[in-house]
């Protein structure tokens, strides 16, 4: 017999449908679940089990009255830097160890029109700076598959709570590749969707002009389900697309025959593990036998898009974290009567390394002197990047790359390069600059057991041609079958 | 044209941000931003001259609701994080 803890958010829909199974029970097996094995994975910051057990009290009463909605008496996760109304709320900082949000982000709302229960909120590194979830201010989280391993980040918490079973499903944000890159980590479904396609309202900013919320699921139909409930246009976001919705699910189960799909020669380098490219071209050898058509294409200025996003990236941060003044809200230092010293030394005192370094990393290439040299350049070679893809989607209907260039990496291996640590992003940030709907999905494994995962990319708000892929692809493999042993 | 970062830049650069560093802070700091910055030189190997910068993704233009009165968060609720607050205010250090 299935475990509830291993089954996937449409095989509980359907015994809750039949009755075969309460969310009440759900939530308590999953609940044991946690309490069994995050001592050694460390996803959660924060459970809510009492307000999860009469969530799924009240779903189990609506579902009682034939009611339906998507995701119905489902326990979802966050990641700690999407506001929940009355629920602590950290972005992995200290600045903000005791912010308690007097409002749900939007998509939380969403979530629980759709009768979801929140079972918990999830690591991070620190505002969602990082890729290897060391940066977290509270916990190191440890990737499921080999605790010696990064879970990837920003958003590991999420990744290795979906991988081993303490939730069905999470939501995470994407800056620069948070949900993707741990999402190929962890061996599990990761999609950003396109920029504005779902509203930010409510989720603590990094980057406004990159951030997009996305989920996180064991499977492409799950991970569709989430992103039906929290997609749309939302009042409280003017950079939210007004862009109809189509039903994520419908497309599932077509044939992807005839569909042209690009392999860009810049996402295959040699300094990259062979492993992963070999893997990545096997999953292309599959979409082929599938009946798409493989293109090798070119997408010219790859190369300069870690250095532009890095630039971009950190000057809006420098810019959204100024917010942290030790006045509104947040960690205030103790020992100080002067107003500047106030700013100064809870800024000093809240932020982790990572986080300083961005913001004078930003604040710098916004100063005098450098602004044209750095940021403007940077803003310029985004339109680049954008321009390659605008011109390679006349040619094809998507196109599939590496998630990362590397196996995920040993804990601490690069904590203290930061350099190396931004590299890991290489293939994920040319979607973020030009705000492309994106996905990783699993399609093999290193000899060390160790999950890998290739990257989808499709054009502005076509999220369903993407997941129609990525759904014909996993049909026909088994790699997202495998689950770690923990 | 790119000047190395010194650790009296990083100084400088820290007060803009409001930050204050140790000497310990200062000298990895100035380390890891002459590494990081240096890497982005590689801009330089591309003419921008005539190219539009991209400021956000999917621009959506002169964005407005409509003018009603909406219920936002109450006093209560706004002052609820803040550090310190007296008679409905944020409560600040004395200026003079």
């Amino acid at each position: 017999m299935v475990k509830v803890h291993e089954m996937s958010i449409s095989q509980l829909k359907e015994l809750l449908g039949k009755r075969e199974i309460t969310s009440h029970e759900i939530t308590e097996s999953l609940i044991e679940r946690i309490n069994a094995i995050d001592s050694s994975i460390n996803t959660f910051l924060y459970p809510t089990f009492d307000l999860a057990i009469k969530q799924a009290d009240e779903a189990d009463k609506r579902i009682q009255n034939g009611e339906d909605t998507p995701l119905l008496g489902i326990p979802i996760a966050l990641k700690d830097i999407i506001c929940t109304k009355g629920i602590r709320t950290t972005a992995g900082s200290l600045i903000l160890q005791n912010f308690i949000p007097p409002y749900n982000a939007t998509v939380v709302d969403k979530l629980s029109q759709a009768g979801a229960v929140l079972i918990g909120k999830l690591n991070l590194d620190e505002f969602a700076m990082g890729s290897s979830c060391e940066n977290s201010a509270y916990q190191l989280t440890f990737n499921p598959w080999n605790t010696n391993r990064t879970p990837g980040g920003s958003s590991g918490g999420p990744a290795a709570a979906v991988a081993s079973g303490e939730c069905p499903g999470a939501l995470g944000t994407d800056t620069g590749g948070s949900i993707r890159l741990p999402a190929s980590f962890c061996g599990v479904v990761g999609v950003k969707p396109t920029y504005g396609r779902v509203s930010r309202y409510g989720l603590i900013a990094f980057a406004s002009s990159f951030d997009q919320i996305g989920t996180f699921g064991r499977n492409v139909r799950d991970s569709a389900a989430i992103l039906n409930v929290i997609s749309g246009h939302d009042t409280m976001d003017s950079t939210s697309s007004v862009n109809p919705v189509p039903d994520f699910m419908t497309n599932l189960g077509d044939s992807i025959k005839g569909m042209k799909i690009g392999l860009p020669r810049e996402y295959f380098v040699k300094e990259m593990d062979s492993v992963i490219s070999k893997t990545v071209k096997k999953a292309a050898d599959k979409l082929s036998e599938l009946g798409a058509e493989i293109l090798e294409i070119s997408l010219p200025h790859t190369e300069y898009a870690v250095a532009a996003y890095y630039i971009a990236a950190t000057a809006e941060a420098s810019s959204n974290l100024s917010k942290f003044d030790g006045i509104h809200y947040g960690y205030r230092t103790k020992d100080t009567d002067d107003i500047i010293e106030v700013y100064t030394k809870s800024r000093s005192e809240g932020f982790g390394s990572e986080v300083k370094l961005r913001i004078m990393l930003g604040t710098y290439s916004l100063s005098a002197g450098y602004y044209d040299a750095f940021y403007l350049k940077s803003l310029k070679v985004r339109s680049l990047i954008k321009k390659d893809f605008i011109e390679a989607f006349q040619k094809v209907h998507s196109i599939i790359t590496p998630t990362a260039p590397t196996q995920p990496f040993k804990i601490g291996e690069r904590i203290n390069d930061p350099l190396q640590m931004y590299l890991a992003d290489i293939f994920t940030v040319t979607a973020s600059l030009s705000g492309l709907p994106a996905m990783s999905v699993p399609c093999g494994f290193t000899q060390e057991n160790l999950p890998i995962g290739f990257q989808i990319i499709a054009p502005a708000f076509a999220e369903d041609v993407m997941l129609k892929i990525a759904y014909a692809y996993e049909q026909s493999t088994q790699h997202h079958k495998r689950s770690p042993s923990i | 044209m790119m000047s190395k970062i010194t650790p009296e830049i990083v100084e400088k650069v820290a007060q803009l941000s409001r930050l204050s560093l140790s000497k310990e802070e200062t000298a990895l700091y100035a380390m890891q931003l002459n590494s990081i910055l240096g890497y982005m030189e590689k801009l330089n190997e591309l003419n921008t001259d005539n190219i539009e910068p991209t400021l956000s993704p999917n621009p959506n233009i002169n964005v407005v609701r409509n003018d009603m009165v909406i219920k936002g968060l109450d006093l209560h609720e706004s002052l609820s994080n803040a550090p310190e607050s007296e008679d409905g205010y944020f409560q600040i250090p004395k200026l003079l």
